[in-house]
């Protein structure tokens, strides 16, 4: 087991080198200049900047350089946001995006779990109708189409009422995370209602749901200690790469609910060719990505011996 | 135990039936569509599909209106508005003079869509004035609506107004202002009426009088056709949507059609190999489904740079197949695999069956199934990453329209001219609902498994 | 049946405990996570206008960069910088020039003289001192600190070659007499020298927190130091910012709230307008589409000229077809800027441009505008054809090539830019190739040439004529389709040292017309914005030069 950690620690490591070259030499290649701005500037001072930011070096020094950096962990000073370290942006902003991110993902895992097993329980009729509905709204319609429908329920809803209920935008405080992760959410939610409802009903026609009912065992007791948790088991599997995926796409989210997380700052970086600050975000992110998988996996070993078994 | 006689030993005759096979044989793609057939939800699907394509496809044959044109008589016109307009001369600048007496704030000449002219007598105590246009009367919270000019100077009494003015009611105010631009009270206000006019150059341009038409000035006239109304730049939302149907499901279908042919060649060539091949083939797959897919889809459209009059289509169609073909390989490579252990690829091979015979006759057809779900539920995550592209600026670029860069332009103007958004919107919905349903009835028809459920 | 809702209805009844378990968990991480959120996020002060604390919220569009007024390029960074620090002169309430630190000033026609105030204060409680005016100006024009706004500081005399790194940053001509009397010397004479020194470059830096902050100065709030009506207390980057009264602040006319707070940063329009619908911040832009809300709202809508000018520039390098004027004239008889902005725009308090200089700008004795009125421009597709085939015949060629039309990614400007596509398709039958790129795309093709006609704007840096008047000068680097006359390279020598006010406005009427002659641009529009204000707070104001908004003459009536 150890072992076989190591290798996919070292696996991983190999991994993110392939993401933070690919960054590098995508980075590279984007046409355009970084250090122009609104008011030219005279030779002297770009020649300045210039090697302030090493971009007076060819480029497979400069590869070498930011390999070198990357390996302590510095990602360097972003070009935009002059004296700050994309270190620091990283730990100011991410946070945010893996807190709605997690929240996100709760939301979707509950709503999807009792969704899902409330329509198989009702199968065709009226509760089941009524949330397939909602399932598949919340897979057919783009999600900034939500999100901005949202924000404008918000403030109907406080209007109507005539106080603020839950805050229309913003970060810092409770009410003011509920909506996002609610709307971030709500994909996974539709897709996670689903599977359960497909689990469930798969699970009641298994031959030992059919046996426990010939015993005379109460339906009740069917429901909970066979049903719901054989169907809830294939869920739980796919809540790993939901996580994932929900925490490095809250950017729609992010830019309409004004959320200062991580993937609202890579767009506005995007937008201002901030060599470092994308490189950073995107050898993070991918790290991340990368590091949560292998944890993942790690875990499934303790849990499930065929996989240890497997390798 | 009896004793057997040479007779025994005779030849049988060869029986003509031996087995009388009542129903036809079915083969699994025959099943497959039987079934298909038989579900509900699958079948309006695929009813869905074909309208879209033959919208996107047959639809400007049978609407065939330049998707580029800007009415500009017409801007965010809503479906179903009256198109009735009156011809006038064209627009000549005004200078402010009029024979009628002014006692207070005046409509000079007939208020048109073209401009609406006022006038008003000097007011009391004032150093300038501001005039404002609103579409309620303004009240006793003297809300004066749309602040559209200020002028400091007490001699200007006269005011055009040319801002995107429709049939409808407005109300003017003059405000009188002191010299630091305080406004002061005894406001003047006046209701008006502005009437939908065309010019005959401009009918002429749009085609909507022959060069015989005696029509003149005053006569009325219909304007152009928009049966879905137009956008922020008048220009005919119905062609638009196919146009912009065009893009998407080009960009909807061809990338994952694309990913998944290269998966497929990809994954069987690691699968069938095997060994150390199929390792490093495999590790490679790997490094690119670590890459955080959102962020290199941005990275990657900037990076081709889209030059001039390009559309970005192409790049965005290469961004996705570079990102997205390792599940697919996967996929193909994990069937293989299996299939590769199964009985009948032994027997087929004890039976001297040729490389190439295994691949194309057992193997790629026994993924088909699989891979044909995988496409359905590709195309639906296709369309949607492109509208979140162009949702943060990065999608196709203009003057080509997508669906999703008309609904992200619908959104701004969400409040006022909502159909702008609900189109194209409902259009995406309806592709990734139906392609999804699809994907379902596919998925059930092609697995055996389910053969006895639902 | 029976039996089937029977067993339906015991599971459902299973599944609501389940619920509620589920629902006492998930409340259990929703208060965890907001435990750690409060750490990352923003100052909430409940409402726009908070009475009690004297303290009102606001949003601001765009985290700055950094601080530090010398080296602050974009408007976040001035809105800031605008509250939390003081030049030598600065604006007052009805945009007139206004004491600031310096108590009195000369200006003579070889250099100026300020005298500090000796009750001006930093926040730290030790005196501003003419030290630190001549630290900070030193500081801006050394070529090692890369600020890219030197060039404003260029009338001292050598701060050009001291900033080319011809002569060492000592010997700039400005030079602290004693602690309270600043001594420049110019360059060459410069009258406007009162308006410029208002501009945050020329902002004072105090050395020795400069030096102590070992290079991070302006990245964090203990990082700076301030001299202004308000203090920037807090700043969680990307998310909010507190600002405090200043205790030191001298000027009692200014800065009346204990508190301004940023709670939110983010520059989508409509999340803006849905944050001061729900009473959350005290002022909001609003664009075209929002104007019925705001209508049926009865809000109280207003508007201001933002300063700046939009223009379609032409490349006249070499080799283009936009170098020819018969061509650059066609197009600019072609079209209508009156039409983009009633019909295309649509945006209430844009203006149909006419002119290089905006109508605000200042002439002799009111408005430069009215006192030298721009040739009239029509549209007229008879005289631009007949252009256009002049130009055929002076280029020798029968088709015009695809022209490139370089535009920014703003839905704003491709709204513009497909319009013109189709108008220049219309009217003159040329192709239009649209070419929207992200900023520094655009940027970066705008300084190498690579375009036809690029779609650019300009904002006014001071309040005097020249900051739009030597745009086309053939030594302005911003003078990016590399316009070149010597008739306008001579006027624009005028309008720089003439001390005679008449003679130097004569000349800037000059350069508007040899602008619309020589076709240099072609204008768009004047860019306003309409807004609404909380009606309870008070003395508010835009500005075209300077901070967009200003909060400094701002209270709240109490009712």
């Amino acid at each position: 087991m150890f072992l076989y950690t190591l290798k996919r620690l070292f696996q991983g490591l190999v991994t993110v080198w392939f993401i933070a070259t690919a960054t590098f030499f995508a980075m590279h290649n984007v046409p355009g200049d970084p250090l122009l701005n609104d008011r030219a500037v005279s030779e002297a001072i770009r020649a300045n900047l210039e090697s302030k930011y090493g971009l007076d070096q060819p480029l497979s020094t400069q590869y070498f350089i930011y390999l070198r950096n990357l390996s302590t962990g510095d990602f360097g000073i972003s070009f935009t946001q002059e004296n700050r370290e994309v270190n620091d942006i990283i730990r100011e902003h991410f946070p945010v995006s893996a807190i709605l991110g997690i929240l996100a993902v709760v939301f979707a895992a509950t709503g999807g779990i009792l969704f899902g097993a409330l329509t198989a329980i009702y199968r065709n009729r009226l509760p089941d109708f009524i949330i397939m509905i909602l399932v598949i709204l919340g897979i057919s319609v783009p999600s900034f189409v939500i999100a901005a429908m949202s924000q404008l329920a918000l403030v109907s809803l406080n209007d109507l009422v005539g106080t603020t209920i839950l805050p229309v935008a913003g970060w810092g405080t409770i009410l003011h995370m509920l909506t996002p992760a609610l709307v971030l959410g709500l994909g996974t939610m539709a897709y996670l209602t689903r599977l359960m409802r497909s689990s469930m009903l798969e699970v009641v026609g298994s031959d030992y749901i059919r046996t426990a009912r010939s015993k005379g065992v109460p339906a009740p007791r069917i429901f909970t200690k066979h049903q719901i948790r054989n169907a809830i088991l294939p869920v739980v599997t796919v809540l790993g790469p939901s996580i994932a995926s929900i925490t490095t796409g809250g950017f729609v989210v992010e830019l309409v609910f004004a959320i200062p997380g991580l993937g609202r700052y890579f767009v506005q970086a995007v937008q201002q060719l901030d060599y470092t600050v994308i490189m950073g975000t995107t050898v993070f992110y991918g790290a991340f990505l990368v590091f949560m998988v292998i944890l993942v996996d790690v875990l499934y070993g303790f849990i499930d011996p065929r996989v240890r078994l497997e390798k | 135990m009896s004793v057997l006689t040479p007779a025994d030993f005779e030849r049988i005759q060869y029986h003509q039936k031996t087995q009388n096979i009542s129903r036809p044989s079915l083969s699994y793609w025959s099943d497959a569509w039987i079934r298909l057939k038989g579900n509900k939800r699958t079948l309006f699907s695929l009813y869905l599909i074909v309208g879209l394509l033959a919208f996107t496809i047959l639809g400007p044959v049978f609407w065939n209106v330049d998707p580029a044109f800007q009415d500009l008589d017409q801007v965010s016109q809503a479906p179903g508005t009256s198109r009735l307009a009156i011809i006038v001369n064209d627009y000549e600048a005004w200078n402010g003079e009029s024979d009628i007496s002014i006692d207070a704030l005046r409509l000079v000449d007939r208020a048109t869509t073209m401009a609406v002219r006022l006038k008003w007598d000097t007011l009391p105590n004032a150093s300038g004035y501001r005039v404002y246009r609103n579409i309620f009367p303004v009240g006793p919270e003297q809300a004066y609506g749309i602040p559209l000019v200020e002028y400091f100077d007490n001699t200007v009494l006269f005011f055009e107004d040319r801002l995107d003015l429709k049939p409808r009611r407005y109300y003017y105010s003059v405000v009188p202002m002191d010299d630091r631009g305080n406004l002061l009270d005894g406001y003047q206000s006046i209701a008006v009426d502005p009437i939908r006019v065309t010019t005959l150059d401009e009918a002429r341009s749009k085609g909507l009088l022959t060069n015989e038409s005696t029509l003149q000035a005053g006569d009325s006239i219909n304007l152009s056709l928009h049966p879905l109304g137009t956008d922020y730049l008048g220009r005919d939302m119905l062609a638009r949507l196919m146009e912009g149907a065009r893009v998407s499901l080009f960009i909807g279908i061809g990338a994952p059609s694309l990913f998944i042919l290269f998966g497929i060649f990809y994954g069987s060539v690691a699968g069938f190999i095997g060994g150390r091949v199929d390792q490093i083939l495999m590790r490679f797959a790997d490094f690119v489904v670590a890459l955080p897919f959102l962020l290199f889809m941005i990275l990657f459209k900037i990076a081709f740079g889209i030059g001039p009059g390009e559309s970005g289509i192409f790049p965005m169609l290469v961004a996705l197949v570079v990102l997205m073909w390792p599940a697919t390989a996967r996929l193909v490579r994990g069937q293989i695999l299996q299939i590769r252990e199964h009985g009948y690829i032994g027997a087929s091979q004890l039976l001297g069956a040729k490389t190439n015979y295994l691949i194309f006759r057992h193997m790629l057809p026994n993924t088909l199934g699989v891979v044909l779900v995988t496409i359905t539920f590709a195309i639906p995550s296709a369309i949607f990453i492109e509208a979140f592209l162009s949702f943060v600026g990065m999608g196709v670029a203009p003057p080509t329209p997508s669906w999703g860069s008309m609904s992200n332009e619908g959104i701004k103007n969400m409040l006022t001219s909502p159909h702008e958004l609900i189109l194209p919107a409902i259009l995406i919905s309806v592709t990734v609902l139906a392609f999804n349903l699809l994907g379902d009835g596919l998925r059930d028809a092609l697995d055996a498994r389910l053969r006895n459920q639902e | 049946m029976d039996k089937r809702s029977n067993y339906a209805g015991s599971a459902a009844k299973q599944l609501g405990v389940y619920a509620v378990y589920l629902a006492v968990a998930m409340a259990l991480i929703v208060y965890i996570l907001a435990f750690f959120a409060g750490t990352s996020g923003a100052l909430i002060n409940g409402g726009a206008i908070n009475e009690e604390r004297n303290s009102i919220t606001i949003a601001l569009a765009e985290e700055p960069p950094q601080l530090d007024s010398t080296r602050a390029t974009d408007a976040s960074s001035f809105i800031v910088i605008a509250h939390t620090m003081e030049g030598l002169i600065s604006y007052d309430d009805n945009d007139q020039l206004t004491p600031g630190v310096a108590e009195r000033w000369e200006i003579r026609d070889n250099g100026a003289t300020f005298w500090i105030r000796e009750e001006a204060r930093w926040s730290d409680g030790l005196p501003v001192t003419a030290h630190d005016f001549e630290y900070a100006w030193k500081r801006v024009v050394d070529p090692a600190t890369a600020g890219e706004y030197a060039f404003i500081l260029y009338p001292i005399k050598n701060a050009e070659a001291v900033n080319r790194g011809d002569l060492p940053k000592e010997a700039l001509g400005v030079r602290a007499v004693s602690d309270l009397v600043l001594q420049v010397d110019f360059e060459r004479p410069t009258p406007y020298f009162d308006k410029l020194v208002a501009f945050n470059t020329y902002y004072p830096v105090r050395e020795d927190f400069f030096v102590s902050t070992n290079g991070r100065y302006g990245a964090d709030a203990d990082m700076l130091l301030f001299n202004g009506p308000y203090v920037l207390t807090e700043w969680i980057h990307g998310a909010s910012m507190l600002w405090e009264k200043n205790p030191y602040y001298w000027n009692d006319e200014k800065g009346f709230l204990d508190e301004i707070v940023i709670a939110y940063i983010t520059n989508d329009v409509n999340a803006n307008l849905n944050l001061f619908k729900d009473g959350q911040i005290v002022q909001t832009s609003l664009t075209a589409p929002m104007l019925p809300t705001a209508m049926e709202q009865r809000w109280q809508i207003d508007r201001f000229m933002d300063g700046s000018l939009f223009f379609l520039e032409f490349n006249h390098r070499e080799g283009r077809v936009t170098e020819n004027l018969n061509f650059r004239k066609a197009l600019l008889l072609a079209q209508d800027p009156s039409e983009l902005v009633y019909k295309v725009l649509k945006e209430a308090s844009y203006l149909p441009a006419e002119s290089l200089f905006p109508v605000w700008i200042q002439g002799l004795q009111g408005a430069f505008r009215k006192e030298y009125p721009v040739p009239e421009h029509r549209m007229d597709l008879e005289r631009a054809r007949e252009h256009l085939e002049r130009a055929k015949l002076e280029l020798g060629i029968n088709d015009f090539p695809p022209i490139v039309l370089l535009t920014g990614d703003s839905s704003l400007s491709l709204l513009a830019a497909e319009y013109y596509q189709e108008l220049f398709k219309k009217n003159l039958g040329l192709e239009l190739r649209i070419d929207a790129q992200i900023f520094k795309q655009r940027l970066a093709k705008m300084t190498s040439g690579d375009f036809d006609i690029v779609m650019a704007g300009w904002g006014p840096d001071y309040f005097d004529a020249l900051t739009f008047g030597d745009l086309f000068s053939s030594w302005n680097l911003n003078n990016r389709g590399r316009y070149q006359s010597e008739q306008m390279d001579d006027l624009i020598r005028i309008a720089q040292s003439e001390l005679d006010p008449k003679k130097r406005m004569d000349a800037f009427s000059s350069i508007q017309d040899l602008i619309y002659e020589d076709v240099v641009i072609v204008p768009m529009y004047e860019r306003g914005i309409s807004f609404v204000v909380d009606p309870r707070l008070k003395g508010f104001k835009r500005r075209s030069v300077g901070p967009q908004v200003d909060y400094n003459y701002a209270y709240i009536e109490r009712l």
